[in-house]
């Protein structure tokens, strides 16, 4: 019994939505061991500490070593411009980028309030690693003068090349530090994008705009942990679905804005112990499409928008289209009129099945016989027999044609239905070779933040002609597992996960710029 | 089109995006940098070259370098007024209007800011009307007209212009020299008296952009008879829907080369291969070859248009491909061997388009 008792085996996982928190425990082999949903507060420490008690209640406390946590928090602050700090940017690239001043293209709104004083100031490299100008580090401590009297509580740093070339970064907050105090603010763009001086400026904009917001969900999610006695690493989940420190993940928030509809996937197809799926999400408005490849979403190749906000992340490739449980159906006259507006999460009160006015895709999954354990069946008996079925032929339809826009091959491939709902998701869909609906599936979420890995990257540009592209390949695999060793990741069990190469065109000397990956579980 | 503004970039860019049939860079970056210039120094008047003096001279400017370090060294504006200037004063002859060499892609839209920065019209001409990787690519040599004396210039200062005995030769001297000034730099080449280009450029292009860019807004904003209007007025014909379902990306001689494969959206076995340098250059119908360079073969994305360039294309996109007839005045003897098929290396015979070129 003792023994067992202190086995430190569990993880527990929790996901932050816009409607429900979620928690699990997870046993070493990935079985559920309790799993409870919430309503999310709005302060969103509430429902996290609900969630907590309720999950850990039958469960030896000093069993549980990990906690991870998913949010929507910061994304959320940003698409409501809630709570951002106001942004002082220092761009180091003159006499280059003049032509574009930071915080170009922003919506009106949310540049008022984050983007404060900006200045383009000398520095930053060449492709080649030269630099562009020396550092002015006078103009930097001017920036710093301005930051206080334009009243900003944070500073956004982005250097031309620093992704490769970090030293003027690097000595530009040093310099900001030594003006405005060893524990102001100050985002670096090459911690936090990748190649594209606009996009990466503007999700380092952000990053510095949502310091207070992530510290203070963080700091809350640290604290009810410590108040439940749990002993534990506490992590955050980042766009890509792996993990960053809590410490880490309050200095760099913005990366870990997209991990809800990752955690998602990942959680749903590990639950169904797939790796290759379609993954189709129906919630109460919305339903949303997307595709694991080796565990991991696709990821888009568009340009991402935050909040209007051009940025370069990779987030996974989804498409969405408004068919939900809550979706209204409508028969006007002989034409059925189905969405896109819903009555959303009010489906519980207000669809026709449980007594309300509204006809929705639920009334119809339940006259189809989809839909079970919810409603009364007796309640829908009266909708005509004809709308029934061509609204469903309706649904299939639209399932169908978004399961293919996802795949890129014709082979079949397994679909993964999950959501509040998937009842609505048909057994048989062309293209599909098996509908998988994974048990514990309402809580893919948490349990996708509890079975997240930790992950380390490099992006930089190699020429291939002063070592051979074998040589600079090793070194960027190389650079990519310490970094994920760093990260938290058991150095025997660190792979590579990705690695892109992409040739530069018209650049001499064989040039290549090298995106490696790498993940492994936690040590 | 009398008079460019801020507000009127939108639709250009649009139009050069679509132009740049695959490649030509992302114009996003440009479309900003224009309108940032247009608030800060007024608008652009555009001229038709026949209302400038003949011998009236006009200069035109460019990005050359590579694109992954443009999207890191962002413009500064002064490299493209430098172009400008290091030209002028070798020819000893001040500028009365600037031009775009290049109707499609980023350069298209990066000229205004050069223009309403040195306060000079721009010319509604150029020498593609769609996006080519090389200099020499123009209907200026088809003409005999050299691209040189050309000039480069960079951000901070640093001017260089050569006089070379071919373009060849001049393309070759400009990229050894972009390679040392940071891969992202400004261009001046082929000045041309107005006169010249009144005769021999391709007439309308920026109007002609506009006006395609307009017609597939309409097409976005799903209006009615739209996308038959978008391709009778613009000349093109819908050769295919399908989805990406193989890409081969490679990089050789400094050309980012790729095949996309589409496969029919409605489950026929019927195939579309599309042969990219950096542009799209052919696509073959199930083996066969039915749009070619200089014609422009353009894809769009099925659901919201959007035309998809090279770079961002990926596995499973649904794609739209149309054959847009090239500019009528490539139309001249040595077209074939300049920008046909085979002066890309593809053994396959040009194919004209069943539209009216316009």
């Amino acid at each position: 019994m003792s023994s067992e008792a202190n086995q430190r085996d569990l993880r527990v996982g929790v996901d932050v939505g816009g409607t429900n928190t979620d928690a699990v425990v997870i046993d070493a082999v990935g079985e559920v061991l309790a799993a409870v949903k919430v309503a999310t507060t709005p302060e969103p420490i509430h429902g996290i500490r609900a969630a907590l008690d309720e999950v850990l209640v039958d469960l030896d406390h000093a069993r549980i070593s990990k906690a991870m946590l998913g949010t929507t928090h910061s994304a959320n602050a940003i698409i409501q411009r809630r709570d951002l700090d106001r942004v002082a940017v220092l761009r180091l690239a003159a006499p280059s980028s003049l032509g574009l001043r930071p915080g170009a293209a922003w919506p009106e709104d949310i540049h008022t309030e984050v983007v404060g004083a900006t200045s383009i100031i000398e520095g930053g490299h060449e492709y080649n690693g030269q630099e562009i100008a020396p550092l002015d580090t006078e103009a930097v401590r001017r920036l710093a003068a301005e930051a206080i009297r334009d009243e900003c509580c944070s500073v956004a740093v982005a250097g031309a090349f620093s992704p490769a070339s970090s030293e003027h970064e690097l000595r530009a907050r040093d310099v900001l530090l030594a003006e405005l105090g060893a524990d102001f603010p100050v985002s670096l763009s090459h911690e936090i994008g990748s190649l594209g001086l606009l996009e990466r400026e503007n999700a380092t904009i952000l990053n510095a705009a949502l310091l207070s917001v992530a510290t203070s969900v963080i700091s809350g999610f640290e604290e009810a942990l410590a108040e439940r006695h749990l002993e534990v690493d506490a992590y955050l989940t980042q766009n890509d679905g792996t993990l960053m420190m809590a410490a880490e993940a309050s200095r760099y928030p913005v990366l870990t804005l997209g991990s809800g509809p990752t955690n998602s996937m990942r959680g749903a197809c590990a639950l169904a112990r797939v790796n290759d799926a379609i993954v189709i999400d129906v919630g109460g408005t919305s339903a949303d499409a997307g595709i694991l490849v080796g565990g991991f979403p696709r990821q888009s190749s568009a340009a991402v928008e935050v909040g209007g906000v051009r940025t370069n992340f990779r987030m996974p490739d989804l498409i969405s289209m408004g068919l939900g449980g809550g979706t209204i159906v409508r028969n006007a006259g002989a034409e059925l009129r189905i969405g896109p507006d819903s009555v959303g999460y009010a489906v519980a009160t207000e669809a026709i099945c449980v007594g309300g006015e509204v006809l929705t895709l639920s009334d119809v999954s339940l006259a189809a016989g989809r839909m079970t354990g919810f409603g009364d069946p007796a309640l829908v008996r009266g909708i005509d027999a004809r709308l029934v079925r061509d609204a469903i032929a309706w649904v299939d339809e639209q399932i169908s044609t978004m399961s293919d826009r996802m795949k890129s091959t014709r082979a079949p491939l397994p679909l993964l239905a999950v959501g509040g709902g998937a009842h609505l998701i048909p057994d048989v869909i062309p293209g599909v070779s098996e509908v998988i609906r994974p048990r514990h599936e309402s809580v893919a979420n948490a349990y996708g933040a509890g079975i997240a890995e930790a992950s380390g990257s490099v992006d930089r540009v190699y020429s291939y002609e002063a070592s051979s592209r074998e040589e600079c390949l090793d070194d960027a695999r190389e650079l990519a597992a310490n970094a994920a060793v760093r990260a938290g990741a058991d150095p025997d069990g660190v792979r590579i996960t990705t690695v892109t190469e992409v040739p530069m065109t018209y650049v001499p000397g064989q040039g290549s710029r090298v995106i490696v990956k790498a993940a492994g579980p936690l040590a | 089109m009398d008079v460019l503004k801020p507000e009127d970039i939108e639709t250009l860019c649009l139009g050069a995006t679509l132009l740049g049939a695959g490649g030509g860079g992302d114009p996003y970056v440009a479309k900003l940098v224009v309108q940032q210039a247009l608030e800060t120094w007024g608008p652009v008047q555009v001229v038709d070259a026949g209302e400038l003096p003949p011998e009236a001279l006009v200069l035109s400017t460019a990005v050359i370098g590579a694109p992954t370090v443009i999207l890191e060294k962002l413009p500064a504006g002064t490299e493209y007024v430098g172009s400008v200037n290091a030209l002028a004063s070798y020819l000893g002859k001040e500028p009365a209007a600037i031009m775009s060499i290049e109707v499609g892609g980023l350069n298209t839209l990066l000229p205004i800011a050069t223009a309403a920065e040195m306060g000079l019209p721009i010319v509604n001409a150029d020498g593609m009307r769609r996006a080519y990787p090389q200099i020499e690519m123009t209907v200026f040599t088809l003409a005999g007209l050299p691209a040189t004396p050309l000039s480069i210039a960079d951000e901070k200062g640093n001017q260089c212009v050569f006089k070379t005995t071919d373009n060849h030769v001049a393309e070759s001297l400009a990229r050894g020299a972009v390679i040392r000034l940071g891969l992202a730099n400004a261009i001046s080449c082929y000045p041309l008296t107005a006169a010249q280009l009144d005769e021999h450029g391709i007439l309308g292009s920026l109007t002609y952009c506009n006006e395609v860019g307009s017609l597939l807004e309409a097409v976005k904003r799903g209006e009615e008879d739209a996308w038959e209007r978008f391709l009778t007025d613009s000349g093109s014909a819908e050769f295919f829907r399908g989805k990406v379902v193989d890409l081969d990306r490679r990089t050789t001689e400094g050309f980012a080369r790729s095949t996309a494969i589409l496969e029919d959206l409605d489950g026929s076995d019927s195939t579309m291969r599309i042969e990219v340098q950096n542009e799209n250059l052919i696509a073959f119908l199930d083996g066969e070859a039915v749009i070619t360079t200089p014609n422009l073969i353009c894809l769009l994305d099925c659901e919201t248009f959007e035309p998809m360039t090279t770079e961002y294309l990926a596995y499973g996109n649904r794609v739209v491909v149309i054959g847009m007839p090239c500019a009528p005045e490539w139309h001249r003897p040595g077209m074939l061997e300049l920008v046909g098929p085979r002066a890309f290396g593809y053994d396959v015979d040009h194919v004209e388009l069943p539209g009216r070129p316009r």
